[in-house]
């Protein structure tokens, strides 16, 4: 049911646009006032969340310690899985965001008789997850082709990398494969393993089929239903430049594409998708381990009621002289 | 054991598909053995606590304040803005399921509720339905739910069925902390004076006598005495061990079931032996005769306020710094929070080892160190004289305690020393030690008698890994550096792996310890016979 | 602990990063850059119709490299019914036949690097 509901929002979606510059002809609205607004939704929004999250504290020094701790000198310290300075920190961040490292060590139970637990090293969520992640990320690079001019030589460099086969043309790009392979994985995941579908929701359907269909439009624009790239490219950089214009004849794929990017945009910075940003600042992992040799402050840290020394003194006097052992009155 | 507890088989047949049903309708019944009973009001009046009333977990009618779900609303507004943490945990979840088969409760028991994910989006969905526009106009369709009484059941059952191990953020992609939003929950659900006992009351006894067990200060001068009385039977040498001692160099502070408990007393033995003979200058304090914490169980606050007497007791006695027993929980706070909420000690010194002048560098700002790190030194530098052969009658291997391992890293130096201390040591396997380290299934308040069924479930990963390393090399002992497992395991191993027995790293220490001026040791510190131990299983 | 400096430098490079394309092209000054191609000839039509070779020209110099090379089959029957010989250089350079600012002027204005010239010798250069 959650799926169907996924499904016929990204299919509503494509219908919207289909109709507008299909049959209504509405170029400008989905090439350019969408495209813009859409961007500074994602823009704000995305301050706006940050910087809500930014105005909560990190009241306690709270890092998941995953390795050996730095205490006597002669213990070796596991500087990336438990950091004790700076670098350490940005080292474990970078293992974390560039390789996924937490993912890395997925296991996977199993209860055999006797009873008998066992675990499994299990990484194909890592792998999917890595895959889909840099494919994305490298398809989103060599979108700059479109986005500037002139190209730039890194946009170049990558695409002699993502095309390094020489298959077909316009040459078939590794990660347009990739991508596709990781998404089916990542969806079908959820489809497939009861546990993974009893904790998913809409919005973690929607998101795949979202990022599918942009994925989806990407590749058929290339390599199947051709569109005019150079109008495509002129109406992009007339926006980045701040005077928009509309080329005649894009092909409506194009503009398929562009309004589920816009979709995209505006989903990003209300849902799940924020992880993007999150990870940078969550506290059991960007914090080093130091909390015993560095004071760490917390903002609020508010008075409390306690029970102080002499007023247990007082209430247990006569045992603690009883017990002979000593006073501070008397 | 209650003749209702199931038997091992029995229990250990668990499904881990989970049900057809969708989880956001609430639904929770409370059977016998897999809950813990409310906070009894003279305790949390005690502690000023609000809505102290008489009811129980499987009452139909909480009696909840009239306006229960305004306080709980503006609690959680409240912490939102307080931890940054709970608003990125609420936020950025892609439900990935990383997490979903690493918690102990959930391989105990197939509930799928016992997920971290799912345990998480008990709050989340509440968070969504009245902090996130989404949640607000889509409702359902974004995952939301609305805060209603069953609702609070449900996060009493499963918030009072996490054990803050923090075992899934080790595997969460994004560093996602259970352990964190069940913090927060329970300091929710305290709001509306639905706390379970097992933590309260605790809690209330240490804010009083000053620990857990609520030992007045004869009680607890009685407890020493015993120990000094124990130690020079097993031993022949007779220690001195003073209490509230001004002028000592350090402050000693163990969890109090070390000196109360078994077997957390024969590690008790252990440290007195042990300080005797390097000649340590050290005080117990009746008064700080607690170093673990079940304020943490409850909520920041409380654990504040049962952590300051520690600091409080180091300024009126003078000593120069601390040290600290073996304990899970209370090293988490020792080591994340103490220094934070009730610091700056700057009344102590850097802590530095008077026998072998280490400094703890990583210590120099709490100036806490941890009795691991402090006997590791000693032996490193050789100023302890061991004789392993004395533990020969133990097969030994370690199980890392939650918060050491998770949230500190201290996991070579208790290997360090019962290397050092023992012959036979072998380790679990690796999916279940160091940081991917299982619970003992008890932690953070939940080892009750009437949740047992639960704690037997919660422990039989760790169980099961001590299973192992038992069929195969013979291992007869489980050592550990935390009160609440010395308590647990013993229980729990005689469930799932009977014939291994439970021991604190400074029992074996104290075994191990060569003396000046002892007798021949034919006992260990339980007042067991070394040799007869050994003879029979040469048998 | 806020960390807001850390925080607002991550902003502040993520949206730097993000609107790269502006900064970039009110460097380089071609935001309104329109490749403008020159065709010297005195042919009225392509072999295919205009708005299909603006798009999809490589797929037929594709599939008439393949039916030359591989099947020896040369003879290309256009939408007009008139005939051409299948032929890069016969064919298509004899009207577009300054790569530079023909072929060039797009393909790099999308960054497309075609491989004709893998193998075929660049025409030399006339008006």
């Amino acid at each position: 049911m959650k799926i169907i509901y996924s499904l016929i929002g990204v299919l509503a979606l494509i219908l919207i646009v289909a109709l507008g510059v299909g049959t209504a002809d509405l170029q400008y609205l989905f090439g350019v006032i969408i495209p813009v607004l859409a961007a500074l939704v994602f823009g704000v929004g995305i301050i706006y969340r940050v910087i809500k999250w930014a105005r909560s504290p990190v009241p306690f020094h709270i890092p998941t310690t995953c390795g050996q701790q730095k205490s006597l000198p002669w213990i070796k310290s596991a500087t990336l899985e438990n950091p004790q300075g700076r670098w350490g920190v940005i080292a474990r961040m970078a293992l974390e965001i560039f390789l996924f490292r937490s993912l890395f060590r997925n296991t996977r139970v199993e209860l055999r008789d006797g009873p008998r637990l066992a675990y499994g090293t299990t990484k194909y969520l890592w792998l999917g997850g890595l895959l889909f992640h840099w494919s994305f990320l490298i398809i989103l690079l060599r979108h700059f082709r479109f986005f500037v001019e002139p190209v730039p030589f890194f946009v170049l460099f990558i695409q002699r990398i993502d095309g390094f086969f020489q298959v077909g043309v316009p040459i078939l790009y590794v990660t347009d494969i990739f991508i596709l392979l990781a998404l089916s994985y990542l969806f079908f995941r959820r489809i497939v393993s009861p546990k993974i579908r009893y904790i998913s929701l809409i919005a973690d359907y929607f998101a795949l089929l979202l990022i599918s269909a942009i994925v989806i439009s990407g590749i058929l624009m290339r390599y199947f239903w051709k569109v005019d790239l150079i109008a495509a490219k002129e109406l992009v950089l007339s926006i980045f430049s701040f005077h928009p214009v509309v080329p005649e004849g894009i092909g409506l794929l194009f503009y398929i594409h562009l309004f589920l990017v816009s979709c995209l945009l505006v989903y990003f910075p209300m849902s799940k998708l924020m992880h993007m940003g999150g990870v940078f600042l969550s506290p059991t992992r960007n914090l080093s381990n130091g909390s015993r040799a560095r004071r760490h402050v917390n903002p609020w840290n508010p008075p409390v009621k306690v029970h102080t020394y002499e007023e247990w003194e007082d209430e247990f006097h006569d045992l603690i002289k009883g017990a002979g052992l000593p006073l501070d009155k008397e | 054991m209650s003749e209702k507890t199931p038997g091992p088989n029995e229990l250990a047949k668990i499904e881990y598909n989970p049900p057809k049903k969708d989880w956001m309708n609430p639904e929770v019944s409370f059977r016998k053995g897999t809950f813990n009973y409310s906070a009894i009001p003279k305790s949390v009046e005690y502690l000023g606590l609000p809505y102290a009333r008489k009811w129980q977990p499987t009452d139909k009618d909480w009696n909840l304040p009239a306006n229960w779900k305004e306080i709980l609303l503006n609690g959680l507004k409240e912490r939102l803005d307080k931890f940054r943490s709970l608003r990125i945990f609420m936020d950025i979840c892609v439900r990935c399921g990383a997490c979903a088969d690493k918690c102990h409760f959930f391989i105990g028991s197939g509930d799928p509720k016992n997920m971290p994910i799912l345990r998480a989006e008990l709050l989340r969905s509440v968070y969504r339905n009245d902090f996130t526009r989404a949640g607000k106009i889509l409702g359902r369709l974004a995952g939301a739910r609305e805060l209603t009484v069953d609702v609070v059941k449900e996060w009493f059952f499963y918030f009072y069925q996490c054990t803050e191990c923090r075992r899934c953020s080790v595997f969460c992609p994004y560093g996602i902390d259970t352990a964190e939003i069940t913090i927060i929950v329970r300091e929710l659900l305290n709001l509306i004076g639905c706390g379970i006992d097992w933590i309260t009351t605790p809690a209330a006894n240490c804010f009083r006598t000053g620990n857990h067990l609520g030992i007045q200060p004869h009680g607890f001068k009685d407890s020493v005495d015993f120990a000094v009385d124990d130690l020079e039977e097993n031993t022949g040498v007779r220690v001195e061990a003073s209490i509230n001692r001004k002028g000592a160099e350090i402050l000693f502070v163990v969890p109090s079931a070390d000196y109360f408990g078994d077997p957390h007393y024969f590690g008790f033995l252990g440290y007195m032996a042990l300080f005797h003979e390097i000649g340590l200058d050290y005080t117990f304090s009746a008064f700080a005769s607690e170093g673990g914490n079940f304020g943490l169980f409850h909520s920041h606050e409380m654990m504040k306020r049962l952590n300051a007497k520690i600091y409080a007791e180091a300024k009126r006695l003078g000593v120069k710094w601390i040290i600290g027993g073996e304990c899970g929980h209370m090293w988490r706070v020792l080591h994340q929070y103490m220094d934070t909420m009730n610091g700056p000690a700057d009344f102590l010194e850097a802590p530095v080892s008077p026998i072998t002048g280490t400094k703890f560098e990583n210590a120099s700002s709490t100036k806490m160190v941890h009795i691991a790190e402090f006997t590791a030194d000693l032996i490193k530098n050789g100023k302890l004289k061991l004789d392993p052969k004395r533990n020969d009658h133990w097969k030994v291997t370690f199980h890392d305690s939650c918060n050491p391992a998770r949230a500190m890293g201290l996991i070579e130096e208790p290997r360090y020393i019962l290397r050092n201390v023992c012959n036979h040591f072998y380790e679990m396997p690796e999916n279940t030690i160091k940081e991917q380290t299982f619970c003992c299934g008890s932690g953070s308040g939940l080892g009750t008698d009437e949740n047992l069924e639960m704690r037997l479930r919660g422990g039989l990963p760790r169980a099961n890994a001590v299973k192992y390393v038992h069929e195969k090399h013979d291992v007869n002992l489980l050592t550990c550096i935390c009160a609440i497992d010395k308590a647990t395991l013993p229980p729990l191993l005689e469930y799932w792996v009977p014939g291994v027995a439970v021991a604190g790293v400074h029992e074996l220490v104290g075994n191990a310890l060569v003396m000046k001026g002892e007798n021949e040791r034919v006992v260990d510190l339980r007042g067991q016979s070394i040799v007869k131990k050994e003879a029979i299983d040469h048998v | 602990m806020y960390d807001s400096g850390k925080i607002i430098i991550g902003l502040l490079l993520f949206f730097g990063l993000i609107a790269s394309p502006i900064w970039y092209n009110l460097a380089s000054g071609k935001g309104s850059y329109k490749p403008d191609i020159k065709i010297v000839t005195t042919e009225k039509q392509c072999v295919a119709p205009t708005p299909y070779m603006r798009t999809s020209h490589m797929d037929l110099v594709y599939s008439w490299r393949d039916l030359v090379v591989r099947e020896n089959h040369r003879s290309y029957n256009s939408f007009t019914g008139r005939q051409y010989d299948m032929s890069l250089t016969g064919t298509c350079l004899n009207c577009h036949s300054n790569k530079t600012e023909f072929c060039d002027k797009c393909h790099s204005f999308v960054g497309e690097a075609p491989f004709c010239w893998d193998c075929h010798v660049v025409p030399k250069e006339g008006n």
